[in-house]
């Protein structure tokens, strides 16, 4: 039983060639290792994609059939504030794929310089949203919480949005799906918020390892899949700024 | 290990691979500032398009295509491509990673597709 034990270990100790310390045994090369978690983390970002898609599909069927008052509660949404949390997300999508160039190219400094940007602008991002949702609360525009339709009822009673879009006053029944649109607001925004700050405790995880080295010495995928990641995060929000703040103005 | 013999290991792989080493592209930041001027650019024109009434489509009575949400969705789908072929590689990355993106965008038009040719249908006639 020893013996061929032993036998054993040293067949495996003659074929086991030399490798990087970060490769797996059970992969033939890094850069099989390499394809292989680039491959998982798609598989994920795949479930991701039909998650989100569940809320964008309610959304899309919600709004054809209450459309006027989706288009009334929309009007309630500060364009000024979405279009610079785009801006801000977009930026940040950037900084990280220099972030994945940096660990790429073996640059320690420009590495931790390219995530903390990208960990400062998802954090920018969540104070911009954090400022949306207090004015959603101050207006009683919170489904289940802090609700009032009386913005969708008497539409003339909110000044603001009035002079701009001139909304007619909708019936009770229509004015009471507005919190539909909130409803759904508050699971696709507060959803993505989730994904963003997930991606912010993961950064300053990173972040700190490589401070430490990490990432700069040939072995990339975390940096590289943490990117893909981000950058899904980015997409949903290229699709939700859209469908709730733009298309509803016309 | 440091710094020095972990690129010493990585050479030697790097030998002793050569046909995988050529796969593994770095995407130069001249692309990348390229595509995200590109995203900014795209997300100013969405906005500035929002802005405007781009009008509708009588496709038949009672069927209207308005055409501002069909430019704001035709920009972020656009948005969308550019990032996920530069900013996520996909553009360099072999074809297994390629039909898997290409097979869960399939999936998922699909679902949504037949989900909405449904629902927006059920009272097709009675108007």
């Amino acid at each position: 039983m020893s013996d061929s034990t032993s036998t054993a270990n040293g067949v495996i100790a003659e074929v086991h060639h030399e490798h990087p310390s970060y490769q797996r045994h059970h992969f033939e090369s890094v850069d099989q290792q390499f394809d292989a978690t680039n491959f998982a983390m798609w598989l994920f970002l795949l479930t991701e994609i039909m998650f989100f898609g569940g809320l964008f599909t309610a959304y899309l069927i919600m709004r054809n059939w209450y459309y006027p008052a989706f288009v009334e509660a929309s009007h309630q949404l500060n364009i000024g504030w979405g279009t610079a949390n785009t801006g801000v997300l977009i930026v940040s999508s950037f900084t990280m794929a220099m972030g994945v160039w940096s660990a790429e190219m073996r640059k320690k400094g420009m590495l931790i310089l390219f995530l903390s940007l990208t960990w400062i602008l998802g954090v920018a991002f969540l104070g911009i949203k954090s400022i949306e949702y207090h004015e959603k609360w101050v207006k009683h525009h919170v489904p289940g919480l802090h609700w009032s339709d009386s913005s969708f009822l008497n539409p003339a009673s909110d000044p603001e949005v009035y002079k701009e879009y001139h909304d007619k006053p909708l019936a009770p029944d229509m004015a009471a799906k507005a919190g539909m649109y909130f409803f759904l607001y508050f699971a696709m925004t507060g959803m993505h918020a989730l994904h963003m700050i997930i991606g912010i405790s993961i950064l300053t995880f990173m972040i700190f390892r490589a401070r430490a080295g990490a990432y700069t010495t040939g072995h990339v995928t975390y940096v590289e899949n943490f990117g893909l990641y981000w950058h899904f995060v980015d997409i949903v929000w290229i699709f939700l700024f859209p469908l709730l703040y733009l298309i509803s103005r016309h | 290990m440091s710094e020095h013999n972990g690129q010493a290991a990585h050479n030697g792989q790097a030998a002793h691979n050569e046909e995988h080493e050529q796969e593994h592209h770095i995407v130069s930041p001249v692309i990348y500032l390229a595509i995200v001027l590109a995203l900014l650019v795209g997300t100013g024109l969405t906005v500035w398009a929002s802005y405007i009434d781009l009008g509708e489509w009588q496709i038949a009575p009672g069927l209207t295509l308005f055409w501002n949400p069909v430019v704001a969705l035709a920009i972020a789908c656009t948005k969308m491509t550019l990032v996920v072929l530069f900013f996520m590689h996909v553009k360099y990355s072999t074809k297994l990673t390629k039909l898997t993106v290409a097979c869960g965008f399939f999936t998922f038009i699909a679902l949504m597709g037949m989900t909405m040719t449904d629902y927006f249908t059920r009272a097709w006639g009675r108007w």
